[in-house]
């Protein structure tokens, strides 16, 4: 088996066992890279040299029989939201950012290096994480491996893309309404957002930030449960990060292979109406049957607050956070300056004209209206009712059942540029998975088969606050039934 | 809920971005059909509904008050487009007040 | 001027420095003669990424000063942002409380000519201070140092129950010896740690539903010392006024609301920053990086009992407990530390009492503390070193003159001074027989000052007395002396 086949958990065994040298690792990603991104365009940043000196390093202290961390040699891929203070440009594929060095390392950066993780580049995305597709990127748009005509989804579509063609066995997205779990179904890979304050977020770049949270991707729920592992836990530096004695971090992966039993899924009838594409639906049922043939319950639920009133919330509360985050862009401290300006305010009216993409001028104003004087009750505050009800929709849900099941995404991947038009239309690609950052509940997307056409497609699972540790044991359950992981989607073929 | 053009160009003031006058035109479409559909939320009764703005129980996240060095003026400045002297420079501003 | 005689109705708001190590979101050094942005950091700088963790200490003290501004700490604080953008605010907003903050109500009661008057405290909030924008004087640029940003500030707002400049002076006096007294802050005005924003409006009779009248509110900003309240405040009562008569119904809160002002305090008068049209909409919306603070009752109560006995109370007290005039008492109690030592002076003296003692602290302590420019925790002597050589005094040992001179002397060899008046030989003399040939001697020399005071001039023995004392080196008991002159020259 080829070295960019290894999920990373394999690597890391090979690794510890010296049958791989993280020099190896390191260099069959870069090479993968090299051949597959300029199709796919999942990278905006590689540090060859870099990740070269930092795996011979990682080689030595292995050698020596050091203990090296959990992802000892193990290359992993970061968006480009997190800040890495190596020279590496952390841009949010913005053009206000294009030539940002970070001073600092985000705390899951830092947790990377600590862990022995070889960071090999940043991944792209939509600006500052506003989309669906990855298509708004203020540089390149990111291709799904699968269909290179199709969009891997977004905004972490450059980090599902790259783990999905095998370019690194593991990558970090964030996900704000789905951002990290919708391109983990488009990609066919398994994407993990865990509970808001599981993660710390200080080095993300905010977009929402009673929403963001930073996840793994990996090919196998094996592999996202040992990056969870890796990242997960409470850090000083965030208000919002649960401390140790609250919620202790506990081992993914010790008891991943034991099945819940007894399990009883939520089935809510709102993910599977009106919108929905047939062939997805499909395949997610046949998905659900595969727990019932394990012995799981399957429960119609009801989460009345959860699909389009979850949308309407969303793009209220979390476009009034982003144009609040977002006006620090402003060309004065750091980032893009309008060259040609009358006076300080044309200044920043420029600067900010020149340096925001379509979508994230359209975010930044629809959430300046939302908290602008005569209309906070109307929406803002409005909003934050709305999100009660949903918390309490699963709050309700969860004193029944154990998870909640359904597609992560509407449809399988679409095609490049059929949605950019219609900015409502591609908000609708969140539907399902919008829902979960606004309870801060923790969700997955892992792959449960294809279309017709060859397109993956996602089964999102949700469980509540802190209860990542099930989650991926639910998820593992129905992994171990199928053989999803094992297909690599074409362009990988193509591999001397 | 349909936005006119002044509105789109109040926001656009508001939120420091310059518009042309095509982006108006697009922007107030865009931002009028997405807040129609956001209205779906009218249909929902939350009198009595305390809003969720913290997600977490979370309170009193303090530290203690201990000074610990910052970055080095060099870097602080460093990634600025203009600076002189340690400072950062910008457009020469009339003092209007509007500072804290 | 239509009917009733126009009443100033002025509320203040006052933002204070806290007297904390660090800033209020991040671990960066609160100093402010350090280079240009150099006590920064990714998080004051407002970079991409970075997230605010509060202050205890600032906390702390902003709980501390509501209680002691007699207000009630809420069982919820929240924080909320206030956007506005200024290149001196790197995020584009600031962290304030909006609507729930950390002290709400209570009140200050003023001294001012011998009375008391009392100003009603809506609320005390935390917020983060902006950096500085500078404006060199070659005209092209403005300049940006961000080693304020994010200082933590205190905003005291009162209710509008100040009704002249001399009281929006003095409440704003009074407001800042609480806050020193506290360690609340050190609200040095050069520094800029206490800045003043008073809101100024007339009311001018009823209406004719009966309702009090006003004229617009004017809220003048950032101003950086008492002198200019009081001269800013003044200005615009007369301004009001002013534009009152030329324009009485249409110079009213309801048509012109609120606008803002600014002081040049070269040319002493106000000008238009700002009118209502042009008012700022803040955005404002709870702050969803930071959790709220939830001052449980232990907490508050660990605080409320670490409060001092406060400066009004202590000066009431004085005047009391120690038979103090008001002007003594308000002197004395204007520092904690001077106050402190007065009491433990009191206590440890023998003989002294407590006005002497006053005259004391006021005479030879505090005047040292003056000339000197230092605090009282600076000197090397003790509250029981004054004691000693003020009961000296008391009991004859040595005159009064000499008592200062002994304090001096003890301030600069930290001897005793019954060290100094023993090695000096300074303690005074009493004895009939030696004074009364120095008597002789001084009416021979002195024949002139004599001979008034035997025509009736009470004043020429005071001459007389001073030369018998200079005579004796300042050791002749001056009571004795006087008795003897006045039997020899009447007798």
């Amino acid at each position: 088996m080829a070295t960019i086949d290894l999920t990373a958990c394999r690597m890391r065994d090979a690794l510890r066992a010296r049958n791989l040298s993280a020099v190896e690792a390191a260099g069959a990603c870069l090479e993968a890279i090299d051949r597959l991104n300029p199709g796919i365009r999942a990278f905006l940043s590689t540090d060859a040299q870099g990740a070269r000196r930092r795996a011979e390093e990682i080689d030595k202290r292995l050698d020596a029989g050091e203990d090296v961390g959990l992802l000892a040699g193990v290359p992993v891929a970061v968006k480009d939201n997190m800040c890495t203070d190596d020279g590496q440009p952390t841009s949010c594929a913005s053009r206000i950012l294009e030539n940002w060095r970070a001073p600092y390392n985000a705390h899951v950066v830092e947790r990377l290096l600590e862990e022995g993780a070889v960071i090999v580049g940043k991944t792209n995305m939509d600006e500052f994480a506003m989309g669906s597709s990855t298509e708004n990127s203020g540089f390149e748009a990111t291709r799904n491996p699968w269909d290179l005509d199709r969009v891997p989804g977004g905004s972490s579509g450059g980090s599902a893309a790259a783990v999905s063609a095998r370019m690194v066995p593991m990558a970090l997205g964030s996900d704000t309404g789905g951002s990290i779990r919708q391109p983990a179904a488009l990609c066919g890979v398994v994407g993990l957002k865990p509970t808001y304050g599981r993660v710390s977020r200080y080095g993300l770049v905010a977009f929402a930030s009673s929403l963001d949270q930073i996840g793994p991707f990996g090919r196998t729920v094996e592999d996202a449960a040992l990056l969870l592992q890796a990242t997960a836990g409470h850090d000083p530096r965030d208000s919002t990060s649960v401390p140790e004695a609250d919620q202790p971090v506990p081992d993914y992966l010790a008891a991943l292979d034991e099945p819940v039993a007894p399990l009883r899924i939520g089935v809510p009838k709102e993910f599977f109406g009106e919108g929905l594409d047939a062939e997805v639906e499909k395949i997610v049922r046949d998905a659900l049957a595969v727990y019932a043939g394990l012995g799981a319950e399957l429960v119609n639920i009801d989460l009345p607050h959860s699909t389009d009133y979850a949308i309407a919330t969303y793009y209220i509360v979390a476009t009034s956070e982003a144009s609040s985050n977002l006006a620090r862009y402003d060309g004065v401290h750091y980032g893009h300056r309008s060259s040609d300006h009358a006076d300080m305010i044309d200044m920043y009216m420029r600067s900010r004209e020149e340096g925001f993409g379509d979508e994230v001028k359209r975010r930044i104003m629809l959430g300046t209206y939302a908290l602008s004087a005569g209309y906070y009750d109307a929406y803002y505050k409005k909003a934050l009712q709305v999100r009660r009800l949903i918390r309490q929709d699963f709050d309700r849900a969860f004193e029944k059942v154990d998870c909640i099941m359904g597609p992560t995404s509407p449809t399988a991947a679409f095609r490049q540029g059929e949605k950019t038009d219609d900015p409502l239309t591609m908000y609708l690609s969140d539907v399902y998975t919008a829902s979960c950052n606004l309870a801060a509940i923790a969700g997955v997307s892992i792959p449960c088969g294809f279309t017709e056409a060859g397109l993956p497609v996602g089964l999102q699972i949700l469980s509540g606050v802190f209860t990542e540790e099930r989650l991926l044991r639910i998820a593992r359950m129905y992994e171990r039934e199928t053989d999803w992981p094992s297909r690599a989607p074409p362009v990988c073929g193509e591999a001397p | 809920m349909a936005l006119s053009k002044d509105e789109v160009l109040k926001v656009g003031a508001l939120s420091r971005i310059r518009l042309t006058d095509d982006e108006v035109e697009r922007f107030a479409g865009q931002l009028s059909s997405i807040l129609d559909y956001v209205d779906k939320l009218n249909e929902l009764d939350t009198s009595g509904v305390e809003p969720l703005a913290h997600a977490l129980p979370l309170h009193n996240v303090l530290r203690e008050d201990e000074p610990r060095p910052g970055l080095d003026p060099q870097k602080a400045v460093g990634g600025a487009p203009e600076s002189a002297g340690g400072f950062f420079r910008v457009p020469r501003v009339i003092d209007d007040g509007s500072s804290a | 001027m239509s009917g009733a005689e126009p009443i100033p109705t002025i509320g203040m708001e006052v933002h204070l420095h806290l007297a904390t190590h660090t800033k209020m979101f991040c671990a960066c050094a609160v100093e402010y003669d350090a280079p240009p942005n150099s006590r920064v950091c990714p998080v004051c700088l407002g970079m991409p990424g970075v997230l605010p963790v509060m202050n205890r200490k600032a906390v702390e003290l902003a709980i501390r000063m509501a209680l002691a501004l007699n207000g009630t700490i809420p069982d919820f604080a929240k924080w909320d942002r206030k956007h506005y953008y200024y290149p001196d605010l790197p995020k584009n907003y600031q962290i304030s409380e909006y609507d729930q903050p950390l002290g709400v109500g209570g009140y200050l009661d003023v001294p001012l000519d011998g009375e008391t008057f009392r100003v009603g405290i809506t609320r005390v909030h935390l917020e983060e201070d902006a950096g500085k924008l500078m404006h060199p004087e070659d005209g092209a640029c403005s300049v940006v140092d961000l080693n304020r940003t994010g200082t933590p500030l205190l905003e005291v707002v009162s209710e509008p129950d100040i009704h002249s400049a001399e009281q929006a002076r003095a409440y704003g006096e009074t407001l800042r010896q609480l806050a020193v007294y506290l360690a609340v802050g050190d609200c040095n005005m050069q520094l800029g740690q206490m800045r003043f924003e008073p809101n100024i409006s007339l009311q001018i009779g009823t209406d004719e539903k009966g309702r009090p009248r006003f004229t617009p509110i004017s809220e003048i900003k950032n101003l950086n010392s008492f002198r200019s309240v009081e001269r800013a405040v003044a200005f615009e009562i007369a301004r009001h006024r002013q534009e009152y008569e030329d324009d009485p119904d249409g110079y009213t809160l309801e048509r012109l609301g609120k606008s803002t002002r600014g002081w040049l305090d070269d040319r002493e008068e106000t000008f238009l920053q700002r009118s209502k049209e042009e008012a700022n909409d803040y955005r404002y919306f709870p702050e969803p990086d930071l959790v709220p603070v939830v001052p449980d009752r232990k907490w508050v109560d660990t605080i409320r009992a670490g409060l001092p006995e406060l400066p009004e109370h202590r000066r009431r007290r004085f005047i009391k407990e120690y038979g103090l005039p008001q002007y003594d008492a308000g002197v004395l109690t204007a520092d904690r530390e001077v106050a402190d030592f007065y009491e433990e002076y009191v206590r440890s003296a023998a003989n002294t009492d407590a006005k002497t003692a006053a005259n004391w602290m006021m005479q030879d302590v505090m005047r040292i503390l003056n000339e000197r420019k230092v605090a009282i925790a600076e000197i090397r002597i003790g509250p029981g070193d004054v004691a000693e050589v003020s009961d000296m005094v008391v009991t004859g040992t040595i005159n009064r003159s000499t008592g200062s001179d002994v304090f001096a002397k003890m301030l600069e060899s930290g001897k005793s001074a019954a060290e100094i008046v023993e090695e000096e030989n300074l303690a005074q003399t009493s004895d009939e027989s030696e004074l009364k040939a120095v008597v002789d001697r001084v009416i021979a020399e002195n024949p002139g000052p004599a001979e008034d005071f035997r025509g009736g001039k009470e004043r020429a023995l005071g001459r007389l007395i001073g030369q018998a004392m200079r005579a004796t080196g300042g050791k002749a008991n001056p009571k004795v002396v006087r008795e003897i002159l006045v039997r020899k020259l009447r007798g």
